[in-house]
């Protein structure tokens, strides 16, 4: 067991911190979201000459052969900074189904553009009645020729609006909510048939919902008739990588928190000198040590048979959906009436915290998940 | 002991219930059974629909307008308010600065303000908070300085709820600086919003919304006669605050109609099929909240029923504090539970709740729209009116000798 950093694996964390300490202070993020697309191109450029983009593709298809550790490095440094660019939609999500389901033609065709910056991804999954399950699916998809015509109803898709390219979860064959008969399609972003309606999400992150007419696909991924399983991979490692982003977020946020109370003062005191506030200090940091830790836990059970992995990454999901409603309501708590003011970073981090635990089921969902598989056995 | 109400407390909250359903416009309760807050000619054309009625001001004595209700009448009334729901009385006006200008004020600041401010013909806003001064409020700093009969103001408050709206500004200021107890270097001013010199600029808040603001004051000349009280004794009418309506922190009824509004997006949003109201989990977490709400309405009940036998008192009580804190978690846990329901269609709710024409998909359900917005805003509800916190600090100290 070694928790240790490699030597190449530390650089990555300070570049990327460096790059980010230069160019995402707070009034820089708030300039990215109001200016479209909502996110900012010059950093997303950044990302891919420091070679993030193109981080856990294999070097045969164009990437740098990183794993879950560098994953969660970066994912961590980003969340520090609330960063708003698609870098989970493109990379992890829509790069995850690449690596796992594309074949080595079509990654030898997307990867390096990927890493380029020129390419960028958006998961299709979630659908008006989905709610959180992956396989309540009622996109259809339809052999036509040699190719796939889909038809459905896309929602909440993470950067769905600028999306270069859409990897769509579509039902091939069985009834809605069936495991069986769900296929993984690649389409254009902006292939006819395809109407897209962007916004900007509660946290500031851009979302869209996706109407499908007769579009047609590019390519599929993995078995069009079995894709299930390469998609509960891949969210797996979404949410691995959102646990994280989640830690660097609340990380950032104790951070604040703690400058605040040691600065605001009241009663001729600064506010941290109160125990009661102390103590609530306190409370935070074991919950985002706790946090940290299933973030870990996270990155080493990726790799191990489906059932393992997903029990983990549940009760990964249950802790940092906790740990970011504690830390994200004392936060703005502690901070008194700035908390609430869009002017100061912390109701920032709040509120991209309590995205994060709706994003793929939140904290009670996953707990139910656990729930179900107990047993007197183990 | 008899715990329940009386046949006249029933048939009278019978009477508040028609009144309310014959007369309440339609639009302004479903702006607020969506979770949004009613916009400011709403909440002015019903406050006039309840004067014209004479229920403007249940609270004040009846020589002002009030109606003579028992405490616990007055409760049912606003419980019936906060259920239908419909707007509540701008509390800056009746709950603040009413019963301030009736307990302090000069025969003439009776007589033109009190039927102004019963009818929203002036809309009140409270310039209490200072930058520096939050939960300190004895450290405020904003100035006035006489200079014949005036008073000239410098200074900012913040923080001030609805100033975009307001005519009319009630402020704490310092009137003398060398007063050895903070409290009693401070006057209580009634000063004109448009007096030149008055700068309010917005303060957003995460859910979006518009309801918060930073108030300028540089060189604002007050005429002597808007003073309120003696000079250096403005610390007594802030203090009348405290005591005033402490049963309505609770807030009971608000969170009984959120709860209702809970369930009906429990029975709106579906997993597998199935409405999430089915899911027991769910129906756990529900119950477990009307409990909490129900502990909370009986205390607010032996609250009432002690008023009506001690006489009001205007005393700081435990049981302010108590209400506050209870009310605004219980309040909070509602909305935490509106944002579960919503699930994946809480984060596509737009930013800003009440911009119209915004840019949310036509197919988003609106059971949706307003839970995350309402979770980030109600945060305040335990920061506001004195943190919960300092409601702890008070009770630990003044009430438990520690
Ligand atoms: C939505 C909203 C509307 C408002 N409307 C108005 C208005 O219309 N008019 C007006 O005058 N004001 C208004 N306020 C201001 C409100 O009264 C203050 O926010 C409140 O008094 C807290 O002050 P503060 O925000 O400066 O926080 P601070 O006082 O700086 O408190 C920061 C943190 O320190 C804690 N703390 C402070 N002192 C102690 C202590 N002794 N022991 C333990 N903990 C302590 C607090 O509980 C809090 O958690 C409003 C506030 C909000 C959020």
């Amino acid at each position: 067991m070694d928790f240790d950093l490699t030597e190449e694996q530390r650089l990555l964390q300070s570049n990327l911190r460096r790059l980010l300490a230069d160019h995402y202070g707070f009034n820089r993020r708030a300039n990215y979201q109001a200016e479209a697309p909502g996110w900012s191109r010059a950093m997303w450029g950044r990302y891919a000459e420091l070679g993030l983009l193109g981080l856990p593709f294999a070097e045969a298809d164009g990437g740098f052969g990183g794993g879950p550790v560098e994953t969660m490095l970066v994912a961590e440094a980003l969340g520090e900074v609330l960063a708003l660019e698609p870098w989970l939609s493109t990379v992890v999500l829509g790069g995850g189904l690449l690596r796992h389901g594309g074949d080595a033609a079509l990654r030898q065709r997307m990867v390096p553009a990927i890493a380029a910056g020129e390419a960028l991804l958006a998961f299709a999954q979630a659908e008006p009645q989905s709610r959180y399950s992956l396989s309540d699916i009622t996109t259809t998809a339809r052999r036509d020729g040699d190719g796939w015509v889909l038809e459905g109803r896309k929602s909440v898709v993470l950067h769905g609006d600028t999306a270069d390219w859409l990897l769509v979860t579509a039902r091939c064959a069985g009834a809605r909510h069936d495991r069986g008969g769900i296929g993984v399609f690649l389409l254009r972003g902006d292939a006819p048939g395809v109407l897209r309606q962007g916004y900007s999400m509660v946290d500031g992150q851009r979302g869209a919902e996706i109407t499908l007419s007769a579009a047609r696909a590019e390519a599929v991924l993995g078995e069009a008739e079995d894709g299930l399983a390469l998609v509960e991979r891949v969210v797996d490692e979404a949410m691995a990588a959102l646990a994280a982003e989640a830690v660097g977020t609340m990380s950032a946020l104790h951070a604040m928190t703690l400058d605040y109370l040691k600065t605001r003062k009241q009663f001729g005191a600064p506010i941290g000198s109160f125990q009661v506030l102390q103590h609530r200090a306190s409370d935070m940091m074991v919950a985002l040590e706790q946090a940290r830790s299933m973030a870990m836990y996270a990155t080493m059970m990726l790799d191990e048979p489906a059932a393992a992995r997903r029990a983990a990454l549940s009760a990964v999901k249950v802790q940092i959906g906790r740990s970011a409603r504690l830390i994200g309501q004392q936060a703005v708590q502690m901070h008194g009436g700035i908390g609430i003011a869009t002017e100061y970073a912390a109701g920032h981090a709040f509120k991209r915290l309590a995205a994060i635990d709706t994003t793929f089921g939140d904290a009670d969902h996953h707990l139910r998940a656990l729930a179900a598989e107990v047993s007197t056995a183990a | 002991m008899d715990l329940r109400f009386t046949a006249e407390e029933r048939a009278f909250r019978a009477e508040v219930r028609d009144f309310i359903e014959a007369n309440l416009p339609p639009e302004t309760r479903q702006r607020m059974i969506e979770g949004r807050v009613p916009t400011k000619a709403q909440t002015v054309a019903w406050q006039r629909i309840l004067n014209a009625r004479g229920w403007a001001v249940p609270d004040w004595p009846e020589e002002h307008g009030g109606t003579g209700w028992t405490a616990v009448q007055r409760y049912i009334f606003r419980e019936e308010l906060q259920q239908t729901p419909a707007p509540q009385p701008l509390g800056f006006n009746t709950n603040m600065i009413g019963p301030i200008i009736i307990a302090y004020g000069t025969e003439a600041q009776k007589q033109h303000f009190l039927p102004r401010i019963r009818n929203i013909d002036d809309w009140w806003c409270q310039g209490f908070s200072e930058p520096g001064a939050g939960s300190d409020l004895a450290s405020l700093k904003t100035r006035a300085v006489r200079d014949g009969d005036h008073y000239v103001v410098d200074g900012q408050k913040t923080w001030t709820t609805y100033a975009q709206h307001a005519d009319w500004i009630f402020c704490l200021v310092r009137t003398n600086p060398q007063a050895v107890k903070r409290q009693e270097g401070i006057s209580f001013l009634l000063i004109d919003m448009r007096s030149p010199g008055i700068t309010v600029r917005p303060i957003i808040t995460i859910d979006g919304g518009h309801e918060v603001n930073e108030v300028f004051f540089d060189n604002v000349r007050v005429p002597v006669s808007n003073l309120v009280g003696e000079e250096n004794r403005g610390w007594d009418c802030a203090k009348l605050l405290l005591g005033h309506e402490r049963t309505g922190a609770a807030r009971v009824g608000v969170s009984k109609e959120r709860l209702r509004r809970l369930k009906f997006m429990a029975g709106e949003a579906t997993e597998n099929g199935r409405p999430l109201i089915e899911q027991q989990r769910i129906r756990e977490k529900i119950v477990g909240i009307e409990v909490e709400l129900k502990a909370l309405e009986m205390t607010v009940l032996r609250v009432l029923a002690g008023g009506r036998r001690a006489g009001e008192s205007r005393q700081a009580d435990p049981a302010s504090s108590i209400l506050k804190l209870r009310g605004s978690e219980i309040a909070q846990s509602i909305t935490e539970l509106m944002m579960e329901v919503a699930g994946p269609y809480g984060l596509a709710a737009p930013g800003d709740a009440d911009a119209e024409g915004s840019n949310a998909p036509e197919l988003m359900p609106d059971w949706a729209r307003s839970a995350a917005p309402l979770y980030f805003n109600w945060r305040k509800l335990s920061i506001f009116g004195g943190t919960n916190e300092i409601q702890r600090q008070i009770m630990a100290k003044a009430f438990m000798g520690l």
